[in-house]
């Protein structure tokens, strides 16, 4: 029995070295300090983790970056290599890419393995030292996992573009020794180091072996955004080119010699065990190995994966125990009644507290006052769950997609009673993640069933497994009250919800409002929660930018005005805003039928703004057109950042009309997209993004374009009917006001 | 055994003939550009050529493909000299995200340009509804496919005046 320490080494060091065949590596290990709330859930324990970043020059004069994060459709590869070649001034075209293999010893394998060519062994590091650059940047740094729109504004601003400008700093230096002239004298670009007065010229590779002996630099400058070569430009994306020809290679990919295949069905109901298994249901199937029981879910394992997917329909397992008594119209009961008890009881938990709103709302002329809810939502990735595990040798060898290599192996160790060292996990191309791919239940009981047998084994999920057995956004109800004085000004402000997960920040509003009383309750349930894109601020934005909408609509006002005026004191919102209603034609009429709505909403430091024009017909609504507009800092790959604004939007807006996952019995209703359906081509918005290069910090790209297109929906659904949409998904309401369109 | 024409390539497979098409091209045929997606027919992700019509390899049976042309993914731009214009489109105008979906979905808009070079929305919208999508590159898509069209229209507006 091998000892489950789940060890990991403790280091920070930067180091630079000469490899066999000169390959020079400039590296920054940086051990994680202290974390946000909104990255913990990817952090497997306290304090030990690495995290990586290193660059890689080779003597053809090519750049490769080693990246620490998963590519999972975002483009992360690409705008991390960009921060780094930018501040490097390398040539762009001359970048590579490779994602950073996980494991705990990362520094000392990527060099055993990434970096020796033929049978040499890697030679001792030149340079190990510590610095207090690079330690204070571990503080704002999370581990190696990719969630929480972080990648770009952590690993990216602090540890490429760093590294990037170290390593371009002492290829100056060596460059400078060499040619006998003040570093000042010499310029920069494309990989080569030119003294233009004497048109001498030096390639990095060349001048890189010298560059390795110097000192990194504590604190490297870094280019102002004026001297950006690449950043805010849009190359193609460096992932692309596979994934039109089949050749990228996701977890559900993965091929081993004598590989077998494993289907599984989990307990339906939340908490539920397994009874008893009946074998001989399906003892004259063809291709059978083995049937496996986890104790929750069973597995068979077969030749094939038709085999073993028609064999666990057939193969009779009785479940029992779990929340069999959970159904969704009573966990709604139980919200509304925990809230209505803990109003009464003023035990409630306080996001943020501004003057006296409950004097405020006594002293209104007009009170205002709503309840809004939403649903659990499943993730979906296109690619179901999967994961290929081969257990040979004292190790245990994954093949997937995750958005946590490194927690992945240390849960998964933690499965199987293995050292996390010896886990080792591949990672694949993710086929979406979304947050899906932080969890790693698909991997532990892959490594379950791979530690009772001698060959690999593939696990794929079926779609049911996977709709069924997700851990789900939750479902929430919210209660506001609003105050409004004699002119329509909003005085009071008062939101009472069940379950706050994360950011704490998401139910915060940015309008000028002078009593607010933001607080929550718990109201827990069986279902399993799960970081779901933009996590509670896919709820928070369509509560608090519909009530907002409500409240001028009380006042009489324009919706665009209201905010607007109310955002006097906030003209970075004010300026997104502004946009989004200037490109959207805010004023322009509309078709019959035709409304228009308005919402904004910051969530991982990116303020985005979005219009709805929406066409609701014999009480369907159409979505024609949505105008985004957005301010993220600055846009690394601006391409990129509209890509992600366009594909938050379809996410959200699928959940927006259509998302719903409910509970019956304690389980999950819902199986598959008949009965959870999809945003498909036919239903597709047009969308316009327009880019505010604001100079502020950096923010996310991922998730921010969520948030605002179900209240922008809503609002311009408000628009055209007069119906104001206080549940979702939409398709529970009905839409048919015929009084509306009289005399139209 | 079944005998199948994966991409021009003949393949003796041992297996039932009633497994579905999908798995005997990833699994057996060692052919991965080709997803799973739902098991159902509603995602598209399977998308393949069947003597050139695009069809769900998830539920047709392997033995309804035998005697006929099965395409893939890997093999849509074959006989041509690089990429098939669907999948040059789907390069310049950056279409794929997480990428899972993009194989199924570039074979159905291939499938359509085959019989329609010159679709309008609305036979866009007939002819990729049956493609999931999760990151939602729909509008990208539709850009992809609009200049596929022109690609392939050029390309035979240069055959004709070869002539």
């Amino acid at each position: 029995m091998r000892c489950p320490m789940n060890r990991l080494n403790r280091r920070t060091f930067i180091k630079t070295g000469i490899g066999a065949g000169g390959v020079v590596v400039f590296g920054a290990a940086i051990r994680r300090g202290d974390r946000a709330a909104s990255v913990k859930n990817f952090v497997a324990s306290d304090d030990e983790s690495l995290f990586d970043v290193w660059l890689k020059i080779s003597p053809d004069n090519t750049v490769t970056a080693i990246i620490p994060h998963a590519e999972m459709g975002q483009g992360v590869h690409t705008s991390l290599a960009m921060m780094l070649a930018d501040e490097l001034d390398a040539d762009w075209s001359s970048i590579t890419v490779q994602e950073a293999p996980a494991i705990s010893e990362y520094a000392n394998y990527a060099l055993a393995r990434g970096y020796t060519i033929g049978d040499t062994e890697f030679p001792a590091w030149l340079i190990d030292s510590v610095n207090g650059f690079y330690f204070q940047a571990t503080r704002m740094i999370g581990v190696q996992q990719t969630g929480g729109s972080l990648s770009v504004r952590t690993t990216g601003q602090i540890a490429m573009r760093t590294i990037g400008a170290a390593a371009r700093s002492v290829l100056l230096q060596a460059a400078a020794d060499e040619m006998q002239v003040p570093v000042g004298d010499l310029v920069a670009k494309n990989s080569v180091i030119t003294h233009p007065a004497t048109a001498r010229t030096a390639t990095y590779a060349q001048l890189a072996p010298a560059a390795a002996k110097k000192t990194i630099p504590d604190k490297p400058t870094l280019k102002d955004s004026s001297a950006f070569r690449v950043m805010g430009t849009s190359p193609q994306r460096l992932d692309v080119p596979a994934k039109v020809d089949g050749s990228a290679k996701y977890g559900i990919d993965a091929a081993l010699p004598n590989m077998k295949y494993a289907a599984i069905k989990g307990a339906p109901v939340f908490g539920g065990k397994v009874r008893s298994v009946d074998e001989s249901s399906i003892q004259d199937m063809p291709g059978i190995r083995k049937v496996i029981s986890l104790g929750d879910a069973v597995a068979v394992i077969a030749d094939g994966y038709w085999q073993a997917h028609q064999a666990i329909g057939r193969l009779k397992i009785e479940f029992s125990g779990g929340a069999s008594g959970h159904n969704q119209s009573g966990i709604f009961e139980q919200f509304s009644i925990d809230l209505d008890r803990s109003a009464v009881a003023h035990n409630v938990q306080v996001d943020f507290l501004a003057g006296d709103s409950l004097k405020a709302l006594a002293r209104a002329t007009t009170s205002v006052a709503a309840e809004y809810r939403v649903p659990f939502l499943a993730h979906s990735t296109m690619e179901p769950m999967n994961c290929t595990a081969w257990i040979h040798d004292g190790k245990c060898e994954l093949w997937l997609g995750t958005q946590d290599p490194l927690g992945f192996a240390r849960k998964t160790a933690r499965a199987i009673s293995f050292d996390s060292d010896d886990v080792i996990v591949h990672n694949q191309y993710l086929g979406g993640g979304f947050g899906r791919r932080s969890l790693s239940d698909y991997a532990e009981q892959t490594a379950r069933i791979a530690v009772q047998v001698h060959y690999p084994v593939k696990l794929i999920w079926s779609r049911e497994e996977d709709t069924r057995h997700d851990h789900y956004r939750q479902a929430c109800i919210s209660r506001f009250r609003g105050g409004l004085d004699g002119e329509g000004n909003a005085t009071a402000w008062h939101n009472h919800y069940a379950n706050r997960h994360e950011p704490w920040r998401a139910s915060r509003i940015p309008y000028a409002i002078d009593n607010q009383r933001i607080v929550h309750s718990i109201s827990r349930t069986q279902v399993p929660w799960g970081i779901w894109r933009s996590t509670d601020h896919s709820l928070h934005a369509f509560f608090t930018e519909s009530f907002i909408d409500e409240l001028a609509n009380a006042a009489g006002r324009d919706s665009y005005q209201y905010r607007r005026d109310l955002l006097t004191g906030a003209p970075r919102f004010r300026a997104v805003l502004d946009l989004a209603a200037r490109k959207a034609g805010w004023d322009e009429p509309l078709p019959k039928y035709y409304g228009r709505g308005i919402s904004i909403h910051k969530s991982f430091g990116t303020i985005v703004a979005q219009v709805a024009e929406v066409e609701v017909r014999d009480g369907n609504p159409r979505v024609h057109r949505v105008v985004c507009a957005v301010d993220a800092g600055f846009a690394i790959h601006p391409d990129g950042l509209i890509a992600q604004m366009e594909s938050g939007i379809a996410y959200g807006l699928t959940a927006a009309l259509h998302g719903e996952i409910s509970i019956h019995q304690g389980a999950v209703e819902q199986s598959n997209f008949h009965d959870y359906p999809m945003l498909r081509m036919n239903e597709a918005p047009a969308i316009e993004t327009f880019i505010i290069n604001s100079g502020e910090s950096l923010g996310g790209a991922g998730e921010p374009g969520t948030p605002p297109i179900a209240p922008a929906v809503t609002n311009a659904i408000f628009d055209a009917t007069g119906i104001r949409i206080r549940e979702l998904p939409i398709r529970k309401n009905n839409l048919r006001n015929e009084q509306h369109h009289d005399g139209l | 055994m079944l005998r199948l024409n994966i991409n021009g390539a003949l393949h003796n497979i041992d297996v039932d003939p009633e497994t579905p098409l999908l798995w005997v091209i990833r699994d057996c045929a060692g052919l991965t550009g080709t997803k799973y997606g739902c098991g159902m027919a509603l995602c598209g992700a399977c998308t393949v050529h069947l003597d050139g019509a695009p069809i769900r390899s998830c539920v047709t049976p392997a033995s309804a493909a035998i005697g006929r042309t099965i395409t893939t993914i890997e093999g849509i731009n074959k006989g041509r000299d690089g990429l098939h214009p669907v999948q040059q489109a789907w390069i310049d105008e950056q279409v794929p995200q997480c990428g899972y979906c993009q194989s199924g979905q570039i074979m159905s808009a291939a499938a359509l340009l085959e019989h329609n070079a010159a679709p309008t929305d609305t036979e866009i919208d007939t002819a990729m509804a049956g493609n999931i999508c999760r990151c939602g590159t729909y509008p990208r898509i539709r850009k992809g496919i609009k200049r596929a069209a022109l690609a392939i229209n050029a390309l035979a507006d240069d055959a004709v005046s070869d002539e």
